[in-house]
């Protein structure tokens, strides 16, 4: 492989697109009629929606995230259209586009024939490729709009299932306003061998974006998913709120992979659940480095004997940023394990907080939960907090955390540079240290990748 | 070739307090000095103005690398040019493995480039001779390591990067007699290519090595210079000689 360079700037590019659509900002049951007519979509799927916004009207906005009153949801258009036309090979793609993902690198990840890519640009997947051997094997990865259309039982079944649109404000708004993200249908027995990836990008400043993704693995199937993030810069907030709802069937395997990386300016709250049914295995790994304020607690809930969770995060915030984070394990059934590892790293003035919540009911017989949480600060501005909330009414089990705090101190740079390692050097040794068992867990483009990105991202905090 | 280092009527400062009076110092190659002083009398100051610790303001004097200003430059220019500050208390850098870190030090100092399996064994002979287990390889650096193994593994980056001036800040505190021999050896071993300034409270290491001068600080000044015989008035009566 040969030397790998990067700039700066290089996930810091705004593209000229001319938007053939978009809302007046603000929302109304009229917004989402009228977007819900443009997708052609079927009346349940309206009615959803429609249902979904009263929820959202009606709730209040969650008080126990500091930095959420900033966010004025009236100042927000909600749909933006880049291309009519659905790509189907990268041939039809517009030049502005592909320059945009050029800048991203996604042609490469093509080149090295990953599983399918899939790239959504603003609120419309442009590209969509799937890999004839998916195909073959029954296996499905398409956008979420489009799965609708082309298998509805499917998505009727288990739509809103996992995360229902009144679970909490964001998931509401999503499901009231969703458009994009990716539907992947692993039949019984399938494992796709390669992980199947998406890009997701915000282009236009107040721009809301409200992905949807569904995944369900069928009884023994096993499937990675790679998302990974990155945004232009704007001068006003942004609103990013996904869903996630996963499925795991008897003895599956879902791995599902995120690199956050907005812009500075982008609240990002997304709300990321996966179902665990009879020894079914479900692994978060997720990484937040960019977004002015995140919340995100990826959940496992194991509904039969056996399920397992393993959910990995990783938080990353610098001046300005504060990164709400953390996981959730709910124990509904005997012999369930779980595992939650949070690291955590601020500086500038950056704050990280983790949020946890492990629940293991009386009933749910010989079950295990392990939660470890690290956090890394680099200076006496900089914040971070820990809240493990443990509700445990099973005797038998097997409960243990752990957690600490480390400071990079003065001498520890000092240190490193007396033995001949550059200060900036060596702050990147001591983090990529630190996330190094985040990145042991990704592909290997991917984890160069998010070592690059942490190494952009020390660079410009510690200059 | 022959290096030095002169420290000339330096004076340094920490926030409003002065730390270092007028300290003059000469060390070159093939020299052993031995800086002995009470506690808090200004001997690690002295290595941490030599080290380049910003902390450490510089109001008076110099520090000369073979006659050219050092003041200027930063921590780890200096260590390229083959300065070795050890750390009376080294520091521990979690999630940093030692064999990474050991690898980017020697890499920078020598400018070269040298592949993991060559490495590894140079690193090995080394840890084979100061009694370190070759498990110390998959540690994070000083991470759970006791006194003795931290001052161990300065003692290992001193055999590896083999400085031209080399600042050994109580490396042997902590030391047991075995890891004593193994430095004094090694002293002497490179006595040939380096000059030396060991900071000590232990005559143990003077069994070994033939100081070619002694110097006590106190109060942050070096109020009395000379050969061992000076270490026998301290034995005897304190530091309340000078
Ligand atoms: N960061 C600091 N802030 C204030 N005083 C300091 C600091 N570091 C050292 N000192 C003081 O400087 C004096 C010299 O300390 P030091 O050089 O460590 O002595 P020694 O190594 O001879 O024991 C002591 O009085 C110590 O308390
Ligand atoms: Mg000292």
């Amino acid at each position: 492989m040969g030397k790998l360079e990067i700039k700066a700037d290089r996930y810091d590019f705004k593209e000229d697109i001319d938007y053939k659509m978009r809302f007046p900002n603000g929302l109304s049951e009229k917004t989402i009629k009228n977007l819900s007519d443009i997708k052609g979509e079927p009346n349940w799927m309206k009615e959803f929606r429609l249902n979904a916004y009263r929820f959202f009207s009606r709730r209040p906005m969650p008080s126990w995230i500091d930095g959420l009153d900033q966010l004025n949801l009236d100042d927000i258009s909600y749909f933006a259209l880049a291309s009519e036309k659905k790509s189907t090979s990268w041939d039809e793609v517009p030049q502005k586009i592909k320059d945009t993902y050029d800048k991203l690198g996604i042609p490469e990840a093509e080149k090295k024939a990953l599983g399918g890519v899939e790239a959504m640009f603003d609120s419309t997947v442009v590209y969509n490729n799937v890999r004839e051997e998916l195909k073959k094997e029954g296996i499905i990865f398409c956008d979420t709009d489009s799965a609708v259309k082309d298998y509805p039982e499917l998505v009727k079944k288990y739509f809103g299932k996992v995360v229902s649109p009144n679970d909490n404000k964001f998931a509401a708004l999503n499901s009231a306003l969703w458009s994009g993200g990716s539907f992947i249908y692993v039949p019984k027995g399938v494992k796709v061998k390669l992980p199947l990836q998406a890009y997701f990008r915000i282009n236009a400043a107040n721009l809301g974006q409200f992905e949807r993704t569904l995944i369900i693995a069928d009884e023994g199937a096993d499937v990675t998913y790679i998302e990974g993030c990155s945004a232009t810069t704007y001068s006003k907030e942004s609103l990013h709120a996904a869903v996630v709802e996963i499925i795991a069937m008897k003895g599956a395997h879902v791995k599902y992979i995120t690199i956050q990386n907005w812009s500075s300016d982008v609240y990002n709250l997304v709300t990321k659940r996966a179902f665990a049914y009879e020894n079914a295995y479900v692994e978060w790994i997720d990484a937040n480095v960019g977004a002015k304020l995140t919340a995100k607690y990826p959940s496992v809930y194991m509904l039969e004997p056996g399920a397992k969770a393993n959910i990995l995060s990783i938080a990353f915030a610098d001046k300005d940023q504060h990164q709400d984070a953390g996981a959730k394990a709910v124990h509904l059934a005997p012999a369930t394990s779980s595992v939650i590892r949070s690291k955590s790293i601020c500086l500038n003035g950056g704050r990280t907080t983790y949020r946890g919540l492990v629940k293991i009911p009386r009933g749910s017989r010989d079950s295990s939960t392990s939660v470890t949480c690290d956090a890394l600060i680099f200076d006496d501005y900089s914040r971070t907090d820990t809240y493990p909330y443990m509700e445990i009414s099973e005797e038998s089990a097997d409960v243990s955390h752990e957690a600490s705090v480390g400071k990079i101190g003065d001498d520890q740079r000092l240190y490193m540079e007396s033995r001949g390692i550059p200060e900036n050097e060596g702050i990147n040794m001591i983090v990529l240290g630190f996330v190094g068992e985040f990145v042991k867990e990704l592909p290997l483009e991917f984890a160069l990748e998010f070592n690059r990105l942490i190494k952009i991202n020390m660079e410009n905090a510690v200059g | 070739m022959e290096n030095r280092i002169d420290i000339e009527k330096l004076s340094v400062r920490i926030k409003e307090k002065n730390l270092l009076r007028e300290v003059s110092l000469h060390v070159k190659t093939g020299e052993t000095h031995i800086l002995m002083g009470p506690n808090g009398s200004g001997k690690t100051t002295l290595a941490r103005a030599i080290l380049g610790d910003k902390r450490y303001t510089v109001t008076e004097g110099r520090i000369e690398f073979n006659g050219a200003d050092m003041l200027k430059l930063k921590p780890h220019e200096r260590a390229r040019m083959g300065i070795f500050v050890s750390f009376q208390e080294p520091v521990t850098l979690q999630g940093v493995n030692t064999l990474s870190f050991l690898k980017a030090s020697y890499e920078s100092i020598n400018s070269t480039k040298v592949t993991m399996s060559e490495f590894k064994n140079i690193v090995g002979k080394n840890l084979q001779r100061i009694g370190l287990p070759e498990s110390v390889n998959e540690r994070y650096v000083n991470e759970g390591f006791s006194g003795g193994e931290k001052k161990k593994f300065e003692l290992l980056q001193l055999l590896l990067l083999k400085p031209k001036i080399a600042i050994l800040d109580e490396i042997d505190t902590g030391l047991d007699l075995d890891s004593m021999k193994v430095l004094s050896n090694a002293v002497n071993e490179m006595l040939p290519e380096t000059g030396f300034l060991i900071i000590t409270h232990n005559d143990r290491i003077l069994k070994h090595i033939k100081p070619t001068l002694v110097h006590v600080m106190k109060e942050g000044s070096i109020t009395r210079s000379g050969g061992l015989e000076l270490v026998e008035e301290i034995e005897k009566g304190g530091y309340k000689i000078g």
